[in-house]
């Protein structure tokens, strides 16, 4: 560092300390609702540049590579003066796996919203924080008109481990929201002990 | 190959993600061995307030007199995430940007706990 890489000390937010928790799940699971209910700016979009190979639906035939984008939706918290929270939606789709890495790398961890409907849609989400090593909590989005799955049945369905919270959630409500990554640090912290 | 293959994706942008692309010269790296993370929060120094950069770069030195993550200079720039990794990084080796990371991880790849209980009590205090 030279003395002109030196950030104005009188932004005090110039020093800042950021972390990053992700929200994954399947498409639809409520990611996007998730993260506006809670961050204090509006959730934007950004494109993250991939290589996928993309796999026709209809024939099972393994296409040639294609580059296309992927979307990541994202809200900030700031959480005292010298931290910064950013929540990173990630692509929920299973074929944008390898994109995950880019936006999970260094992440303290990670919100797999399921919806209750489709529970089987968590299991990439579930599958990939266990294999990195990303703690994480499930919440199950209960949209209305969505069946009233009991969380003990979806721990079950999801064959989650004992110590992995699964908590009933609004993914609207800023409280659910709040209470969603207060439970997932907490998680983490019992994980450093 | 199938005559699906030849039509264009209609999600795609066609031209729109070239020039990004051209600006970096094709670089998709830095010359740094570590990608910067996408919460890495940039900040237009006090030389980088003087400098006369223009276009994208420009744009990036005058949003981030306010900090803002690599992220949201991407979507608010309209940029590729691995472009303004590589514009930021040609920034910062000119002195015009500082560029706050992630904090370290412990060696086992574990969190900092004292970290972790800064966060828990921001969160309650929302």
């Amino acid at each position: 560092m030279t003395w002109f890489d030196v950030p104005d000390p009188f932004d005090e937010r110039a020093g800042a300390l950021p972390v990053k928790l992700v929200v994954c799940g399947g498409y639809g699971a409520g990611k996007t609702t998730f993260v506006a209910a809670i961050s204090e700016i509006v959730p934007i979009t950004t494109e993250a540049p991939i290589t996928e190979v993309s796999i026709e639906i209809d024939t099972g035939a393994v296409a040639t590579k294609v580059s296309t984008t992927v979307a990541l939706d994202f809200g900030r918290i700031s959480l005292d003066s010298g931290l910064v929270l950013y929540l990173f939606g990630t692509p929920g789709q299973a074929r944008f796996r390898f994109a995950w890495d880019d936006v999970t790398r260094g992440a303290i961890g990670a919100v797999i919203l399921v919806d209750s409907s489709r529970t089987a849609d968590a299991f990439a989400s579930i599958d990939f924080c266990e294999a990195r090593g990303i703690p994480f909590v499930v919440a199950v989005n209960r949209f209305e008109g969505s069946p009233h799955h009991d969380l003990v049945d979806v721990r079950a369905a999801l064959v989650l481990a004992d110590d992995v919270p699964v908590l009933g959630v609004d993914a609207r409500s800023r409280a659910d929201a709040k209470g969603t990554l207060i439970a997932l640090v907490l998680h983490a912290l019992h994980g450093t002990e | 190959m199938s005559p699906r293959d030849l039509e264009p994706d209609a999600s795609d942008e066609g031209p729109a993600l070239v020039r990004p692309y051209a600006l970096v010269r094709g670089r998709t790296r830095t010359s740094r061995t570590d990608v910067t993370p996408v919460e890495s929060i940039v900040v237009t120094t006090h030389l980088g307030t003087t400098s006369s950069a223009l276009l994208e770069r420009g744009s990036i030195l005058r949003m981030c007199e306010s900090p803002h993550s690599l992220a949201e200079v991407s979507a608010r720039l309209h940029l590729p995430v691995g472009v303004v990794r590589v514009l930021v990084a040609d920034l910062q080796g000119e002195g015009y940007v500082h560029i706050n990371l992630p904090a370290a991880r412990h060696a086992d790849g574990s969190v900092d706990r004292v970290l972790l209980e800064r966060v828990l009590a921001g969160l309650e205090a929302l």
